[in-house]
């Protein structure tokens, strides 16, 4: 499927990506060429085939309901690019 | 003392015919001395790796030291290193000092292992060149104008330049093998699920698997032995037991059956690695083993599916870059959606971006059952082909790559040609199943491999194959000329 620019802009919003308007039309033409590969799918036949999520169907272990991890704030907190008071910084989001 | 093999030092540092300190040394000072013309490592940390050397030393002296205290190894730059710069390649984490180690990296300390530093790969491991990295490509040591493979394109080459004597890396679509195979060593992506996934920067959690690339398939058992086995860190781990990869290496091949699938063998194939992996299987013959033609009928879907399923869980994964919490963040955001929108548009690469968008439009309202539950669907197909094969056969071989080390921007361009370069590994990784390459001759002055691919945890059996095949020949021991 052939995407067009607009599609392109709507999945990079999407994907909380910016492209340039300079970039949009090739990356159009890139896309669409990724897809027409994908396509090559739609011949196969998967009537009553199982989706496989896990190479050997391992299913999601459990655990005990306890508290493993340990507290590493300030140290995650020194590699952030702009905390305050234990806190992670982002511009105002509520007026 | 560079040309030697895992193995061997590991023997001179027993014997005291060398220290982990001079050792470490020898090795960074080849990379101070080689590594600008080849681009091999992202973060040497020299001062690092002479501590742990010094540690290893006075571990031997009081008698502690396992297989591999004091040998000098490299980390992909994927593997989180504590107080490392953790770069995965990418602007988006070029000021990333990672905060914790590893399980591999912490495994492997814990058995004493000195880290020479980080190599450089494939931003974000997408990529079969090592040509989208953020610090510039890696050259092929063989050839210099050409690719070294990607994504672990760093590991692969600094192994060949013999810059260190092994490295780990990542294979998620062909990532340890192809590189392996353009650089002509010895490269071993095991079952997913043997070795934790726990620490390394995620790309498609459902493929991702970590493994030794080495000089040979004896150095790749060692380090296994050090890498693998059950972590509760990571969710998809195989809680099995580890046996010694040391163990079986030399068991004879009489009666060996080597599945041959003819969709391996077809028109797409360079005919010079065609003959190299001919004259390998043509040797395993005469080793005892017997040659069975099967197929592998839906090989041809695994680049389709994989382009699915692989963007899609990339998407997902590396939505938590959005320079809040660490990484790269844009400057003076207007609002939020800004801060997002700019601080990922301009950390990631093109690559990247691409594979962000197909995923996520792949996973977007509508698109879902025919992207990725189609795709998920063929994936069950392919695993399929393997397990009816495997009834017949113990292993399987071909070529790793349709070709040797192509020209550096060849092709660049166009991804979807790059994308066909992964066409024998990833079907093995959409599987979940151990595949290795090995080198086995040269065409046209570069390296080519031999892939062997096995049924489920049989890693031994492939190291014990490869092995028997490396005592038969000296491949492996081809050092690139200007690295002697």
């Amino acid at each position: 499927m052939a995407l067009d620019k607009e599609d392109v802009t709507k999945i990079a919003h999407l994907a909380r990506l910016q492209v340039a308007d300079s970039e949009i039309e090739a990356t159009t033409e890139r896309l669409s060429s990724i897809l027409g590969l994908i396509e090559q799918l739609e011949a196969a036949p998967t009537d009553g085939v199982e989706p496989m999520a896990h190479p050997t169907d391992a299913v999601q272990r459990l655990r005990e309901d306890v508290v493993t991890e340990t507290n590493h704030r300030d140290e995650y907190q020194q590699i952030a690019p702009a905390t305050e008071g234990g806190l992670y910084l982002v511009p105002k989001v509520i007026e | 003392m560079h040309t030697k093999t895992l193995k061997a030092l590991s023997n001179a540092l027993a014997a005291g015919e060398v220290s982990s300190q001079e050792l470490t040394r020898h090795f960074l000072d080849r990379i101070k001395q080689l590594d600008p013309g080849v681009n091999s490592f992202i973060t040497v940390t020299e001062e690092q790796a002479l501590a742990q050397a010094k540690a290893a030393d006075e571990q031997r002296v009081a008698g502690n030291a396992t297989a591999l205290t004091g040998v000098p190894i490299a980390h992909k730059d994927i593997f989180c290193t504590r107080g490392v710069k953790t770069s995965c390649a990418s602007k988006m984490l070029d000021n990333f000092i990672a905060p914790y180690n590893a399980t591999v990296v912490e495994k492997m300390n814990d058995a004493g292992i000195v880290t020479l530093g980080k190599t450089n790969m494939d931003e974000f491991a997408m990529g079969s060149s090592n040509e989208t990295s953020f610090y510039g490509p890696v050259k092929n040591p063989w050839n210099t104008d050409c690719v070294p493979g990607g994504s672990s394109g760093g590991s692969a080459a600094a192994v060949a330049a013999r810059l260190a004597p092994a490295a780990t890396g990542t294979d998620t679509g062909g990532s340890i093998r192809q590189p392996a195979s353009l650089c002509g060593i010895t490269g071993l992506k095991p079952t997913y699920g043997r070795v934790s996934r726990w620490g390394m920067i995620a790309f498609a959690s459902s493929l991702d698997q970590a493994g030794p690339m080495t000089q040979t398939a004896e150095d790749a058992a060692l380090l296994m032995n050090a890498m693998a086995g059950f972590d509760p860190k990571d969710s998809t781990s195989t809680d099995i037991e580890v046996p010694d990869y040391t163990a079986d290496l030399n068991k004879p091949l009489d009666g060996l059956r080597i599945g041959l699938p003819k969709e391996f063998f077809e028109d797409g194939l360079d005919a010079g690695v065609g003959q190299v992996v001919q004259e390998a299987i043509a040797l395993y013959e005469k080793l005892g083993a017997t040659l069975v033609d099967i197929e592998l009928p839906n090989t041809h879907l695994s680049i389709p599916a994989y382009y699915v399923v692989a963007p899609a869980e990339a998407s997902s994964n590396l939505s938590r870059f959005d320079g809040v919490r660490f990484g790269y963040r844009c400057k003076d955001p207007l609002d939020l959606e800004d801060l997002y929108k700019r601080s990922r548009g301009e950390g990631f690469g093109e690559e990247v971006k691409r594979r962000i968008m197909i995923g996520t439009y792949a996973l977007s309202a509508g698109y879902y059952d025919a992207y990725y539950l189609k795709a998920q669907k063929v994936r069950r197909l392919i695993k399929n082909d393997f397990d009816e094969a495997f009834k017949n056969v113990d292993v399987i071989m071909g070529p790793t790559s349709p070709n040797a080390g192509f020209k550096l921007g060849e092709k660049a361009s166009d991804p979807v040609s790059m994308y066909l370069s992964d066409i024998y590994t990833i079907s093995v990784n959409m599987a979940g199943l151990p595949g290795i390459s090995i080198p086995a001759g040269l065409s046209n002055s570069l390296p080519v491999g031999l892939q062997i691919i096995g049924n489920y945890f049989d890693e031994a059996r492939l190291l014990n194959v490869a092995h028997r095949y490396q005592q038969e020949t000296d491949w492996h021991a081809q050092v690139p000329a200007a690295f002697v």
